[in-house]
């Protein structure tokens, strides 16, 4: 059917990424062989990226639904209620190979094509969270890779004009060849006015949008086996380059003909551009699509149609537009100086047709494209269990308020102001809590509601116990969300992992998906968007499983919310949820003891969610007047953050005399929180606590310039300060290894 | 002796500094201009008379520095 | 006070500023598209907002400086009408000639947003009035490229003519190579015209306006602009 194309031969099948099996499913399909185009939509519907084959049947298991979910996964985003006709629009996604291999414009282009998602939904994005892991410190790549990677989301999100509001930042040798930069956007929409990807009626006219399509991101591996041309190396880039300019102006032409009510379908070109968008388009909306790729804008000579249908350009979106509206529809594209063209129309007959200088490149059925890609139930092992660590049989090497300064002096424990300076988290106007913080808050329109955003996991755990592990990275965020104020209401998961053909990563995979599910439903978070990201391994070594969460709560009132500082000297401070003094996995281990030993610390779900409500019900009340949860580096480290964004030291009792002091002051026992209150409350905070079965208990007062541990010598804020902002800039400078 | 570096994007890499720029040029009723893209120079001093010796430090430095080979070519020219 | 706000492609601080000139006026201020020839009639603020017009693809606001609407805003300037442009309003007017100097790349040469201390130096311009001489306000800044730089005798006369309206500066008001945060030459922020009714300044008074930001300092230069342009008529 196309000439000018290579043969398909079985190396040029495998160069894609299919499977023999796969190949054989392909002819089984249409009957033929497939045409080279056919072959490189093929591998892109099916690969792991498009297809999720790996993963979907575990996926499957996630709870999705809630009355206030307004759209789950399978969309370009999940949509959320949140009441006053409003509805909250957010996914979270990874792009961690093109950042490796280049992290300026690989970080660009993924907090860019996040963005998208967002907006293609009819949302206008109000905050961007990421998360980020590097190699070790000591990598020769790692002080590049997070100068690019942090200049990258600045330099995107800062122009695009989106507050870039909270994140993690994480280093840990598993990740010296497989960084992870996961970026997540927030957008707000009006809920009856949600715009989709299933296209509707027939004959309707598709229309491509946004900037010319170019050579980006076609595969390399497939480009340098495809020989159909003979053009140099540097034809090929596999690099995409983003534009937050492009972008900017693709928001606002989107938002103004969604209002002007000319949209009947959208969707993003992401991965695989124009043929997951077009046949995501089709086959949701039951129908056939014609594409005609003379008419793709492109911004480089003699691309072929196959290179236009696997073209990852960026700052691209397809649309089907009402007939009507389609002349207005194009002079506020023109206004703002974007293309416009319209490539195709949507058919009854189901099929996915490409044409192309007047031959039919491609002529496959849609629904089965994106349907009858293979499904993997692949083989996994479960991770065999460690033993527990018990806190008597390690002693501590160092005075504990110096294993503090080592802690808050150590690269994942130190401050990330490096960082968070370099993104504009104030832009907007409604950022009500900055980065720094357990959770960020940002206003809803002129208020008086909030978002409450955060993004978390603690890989070190899921490693060691997958199913505890997944259960804490929701467990975090939910008590993250809760910590300032917020009502947790859904989450988006972007799951990173390595090799999924390996059973034991599989494992990995597996028991942390099951220990999502199980948070999820006790705590009544919803998994609403998601994605997946797998083999990030070099030679045979994978990252530590990394399904960060990205979750996203409610307050009804912003100014009812809670902030992490002392607020003032003569408080009284409570600690609120059980101690026994985990120490497997803890930091402590790890940064004092030079382990990474142990099972991570259980979570308890019921008493999770027990001691959260009455930690917000504090907080709505105005009881708590300072507010922390405890997550890495316990509690001593929670303490010293209060003191440090304070400026207000606090006096602290001794341990009670069940417990090593070490264990009691860095043990990471989950669902617990440093509040702070006026020292007349604290009977009757005791007295309510007691009655609802929620462990609560005075461990010292807030007042003086240091933080005096009883029977340690005192250390001052100021010292705690400049050591928690030491280690990152000194670090960037090459100070520091 | 003096030495010029020009570094300037692959073929076919976006570039959305030089497009933004022809636009520009374009409202502007700067006739005649089809398309833009831009790029760096480095004008740089050599110590030393050995040209061959020069053009292999200044194609080393633009390799592990001035250039970024993923998605940008050099030029080496030494002046005299 | 009857404002209009400049929107060029890829200004993403419009909407920031639009809503500290209402909330200081009380009254919304036109949004005048780039393309346009003419301001609003009777205009008597011009705001160059933030953000990164066509990208900062070229230089800073030097894109902007040559769209169609800069005919108008120079023409109300030149009959003594108010102008402020904040941060890539800065840059831009610098690039329309209607200001003197250059905002060269931070010289820690990062982005950088976070709050900062600036000292107001008099206040007996329309831009500072709501402030006293000498008073320490906290705003935050959000730019790459905010170094103030001109020539050595433009730097004399600016300070010889007590045209620099805002200074960085410590909490205390002392000036330093710590509170610089991007270098600029004699600590300058915020600069005006010979006339004394042009403001470019690089940090945005208008994200500190209301309490949620946990400061109000930025008020004053919108209450002092909106009581001046009052007594004025």
């Amino acid at each position: 059917m196309s000439k000018n194309e290579p043969q398909i031969t079985p190396d040029l099948v495998a160069s894609h990424g299919l499977k023999p099996d796969e190949y054989e499913r392909i002819l089984k399909l249409i009957g033929r062989v497939p045409s080279f185009t056919e072959l490189g939509i093929f591998s892109a519907m099916w690969n792991e990226h498009c297809s999720y084959k790996s993963s979907r049947i575990h996926l499957r298991g996630l709870p999705t639904k809630a009355p206030w979910v307004i759209q789950g996964p399978g969309e370009n985003a999940g949509v959320i209620d949140i009441g006053d006709g409003l509805a909250v629009v957010f996914k979270m996604e990874s792009h961690n190979h093109p950042s490796f291999i280049e992290p300026y414009q690989g970080a660009t282009t993924g907090v860019g094509g996040i963005l998208r998602d967002v907006f293609t939904m009819g949302a206008r994005p109000i905050a961007c969270l990421n998360a980020l892991s590097f190699g070790a410190p000591s990598h020769p790549k790692t002080r590049h890779l997070v100068s690019g990677v942090v200049a990258g989301i600045g330099g995107y999100g800062n122009s695009f004009g989106v507050p870039t509001v909270g994140g993690q930042v994480r280093f840990h040798t598993r990740y010296d060849g497989n960084i992870l930069v996961n970026a997540m956007a927030v957008g707000l929409a009006e809920s009856d006015k949600i715009f989709y990807a299933a296209a509707s009626g027939v004959n309707m006219p598709i229309v491509y949008l946004g900037s010319k399509t170019g050579r980006d991101g076609i595969h390399g591996a497939t480009m340098a086996s495809a020989e159909f041309d003979d053009s140099s190396e540097e034809k090929r880039p596999t690099v995409q380059v983003g534009d937050p300019f492009a972008e900017k102006l693709l928001l606002e032409a989107c938002l103004e003909i969604m209002r002007k009510d000319c949209v009947i379908a959208i969707q993003d070109m992401g991965a695989a551009g124009l043929t997951c968008s077009a046949v995501e388009m089709g086959a949701k909306g039951d129908l056939g699509v014609d594409l005609d790729l003379d008419k793709v804008p492109t911004r480089e000579l003699g691309m072929s149609a196959y290179e236009m249908m696997l073209s990852e350009s960026q700052e691209r979106m397809l649309m089907v537009l009402k007939p009507e509206k389609e002349q207005e529809a194009e002079a506020i594209f023109r206004k703002w100086g974007l293309d416009f063209a319209v490539v195709g129309y949507t058919t009854p007959t189901k099929r996915f047709v490409v044409k192309h200088g007047g031959d039919v490149m491609a002529d496959l059925p849609i629904k089965e494209l994106g349907d009858e890609a293979p499904v993997y139930n692949r083989p996994f092992i479960d991770t065999p269990k460690l033993p527990v660590i018990h806190a008597r049989d390690i002693e501590a090497p160092l005075p504990n308020v110096d294993a503090l300064e080592k802690i808050i002096a150590s690269p994942d424990m130190c401050s990330r102001r490096w960082v968070w300076e370099q993104y504009d988290h104030v832009i907007l106007g409604n950022t009500v809590q900055r980065p720094g913080g357990d959770a960020a808050v940002v206003r809803v329109l002129d208020g008086p509601k909030g978002l409450a955003l955060t993004a978390d996991v603690t890989p070190r755990y899921c490693e060691a116990d997958p199913f505890e592990g997944g259960k804490q990275a929701v467990a975090e965020a939910w008590r993250n969300i809760t910590a300032v104020g917020g009502r947790p209401l859904a989450l988006t998961d972007n799951l990173n992992f390595g090799n999924p053909e390996r059973p034991e990563i599989m494992g990995q995979f597996v028991g942390c998906l099951r220990g999502i599910s199980e948070a999820c439903k006790v705590l009544d978070f919803p998994v609403v968007s998601g994605n997946v990201s797998l083999y990030n391994e070099t030679n045979g070594r994978g990252i530590l499983p990394t399904p960060t969460i990205g979750g996203v709560g409610l307050l009804d009132d912003f100014t009812k919310s809670a902030t992490l500082a002392f607020k003032r000297a003569g408080e009284a401070i409570l600690l609120i949820g059980e101690t026994q003094g985990w120490l497997g996995q803890s930091i402590w281990l790890r940064e004092v003891c030079g382990r990474e030993e142990g099972a991570p610390p259980p979570v308890d779900l019921a008493a999770e969610r027990r001691n959260g409500e009455v930690v917000r019900g504090m907080i709505h009340a105005g009881t708590a007047t300072a507010v922390h949860d405890l997550s890495d580096g316990g509690l001593l480290v929670a303490l010293a953050e209060m003191a440090i964004a304070g400026n207000i030291g606090a006096t602290l009792d001794a341990p009670p005399p069940s417990i090593v002091p070490h264990a009691w002051w860095f043990g990471e026992d989950q669902g617990r929180y440093v509040i702070t209150v006026a020292e007349d409350q604290v009977e009757t905070i005791l007295t309510k606590t007691t009655a609802v079965g929620v462990p609560c208990v005075r461990i010292g007062a807030t007042g003086g310039d240091a933080l005096a541990v009883a029977g340690e010598h005192p250390v001052a804020v100021a010292t705690l300060k400049r050591t928690f902002e030491h280690w990152f800039p000194a670090y960037m400078r090459g100070e520091t290894a | 002796m003096k030495a010029r570096v020009t570094v300037t994007l692959k073929s076919g890499i976006l570039d959305p500094q030089g497009k933004a720029i022809e636009g520009a040029l374009k409202s502007l009723g700067v006739d005649g201009i089809a398309s833009v893209r831009q790029g760096k120079v480095f004008d740089i001093e050599i110590a030393g008379a050995d040209k061959a010796k020069a053009e292999a430090a200044l194609k080393d430095a633009a390799d592990k520095l001035l250039a970024n080979t993923v998605i940008e070519n050099y030029r080496v020219e030494v002046v005299g | 006070m009857k404002s209009a706000v400049l929107v060029f492609p890829g200004i993403n601080r419009e909407q920031d500023m639009a809503r500290a000139l209402t909330l200081a006026s009380g009254r919304e201020p036109a949004m005048v598209w780039h393309a346009d020839t003419a301001l609003p009639a009777d205009t008597d603020l011009v705001v160059v907002p933030g953000g990164f017009s066509y990208g900062d693809y070229l230089r800073c606001g030097a894109i902007a400086a040559r769209a169609p609407i800069m005919d108008a805003v120079r023409t109300h300037a030149a009959q003594g009408g108010l102008v402020l442009g904040v941060c890539n309003g800065f840059q831009i007017l610098c690039e329309a000639g209607l200001l003197p100097g250059v905002l060269m790349r931070n010289s820690r040469l990062k982005f950088i947003c976070k709050d900062v201390h600036l000292r107001v130096e008099r206040s007996d311009s329309p831009f500072t009035r709501g402030y006293n001489a000498g008073q320490v306000i906290r705003v935050p800044v959000a730019h790459g490229e905010g170094n103030y730089e001109a020539d050595d005798e433009t730097v004399k006369r600016l300070e010889g003519e007590g045209r620099v309206l805002y200074r960085y500066c410590s909490p205390e008001g002392e000036l330093g190579e710590d509170s610089n945060i991007n270098g600029a030459t004699n600590s300058i922020a915020g600069i005006v015209s010979e006339k004394g009714n042009v403001l470019g300044m690089m940090p945005h008074p208008e994200n500190h306006v209301e309490d949620i930001m946990g400061c109000t300092d930025g008020r004053g230069l919108f209450a002092g602009l909106a009581e001046h342009l009052k007594s004025a008529a």
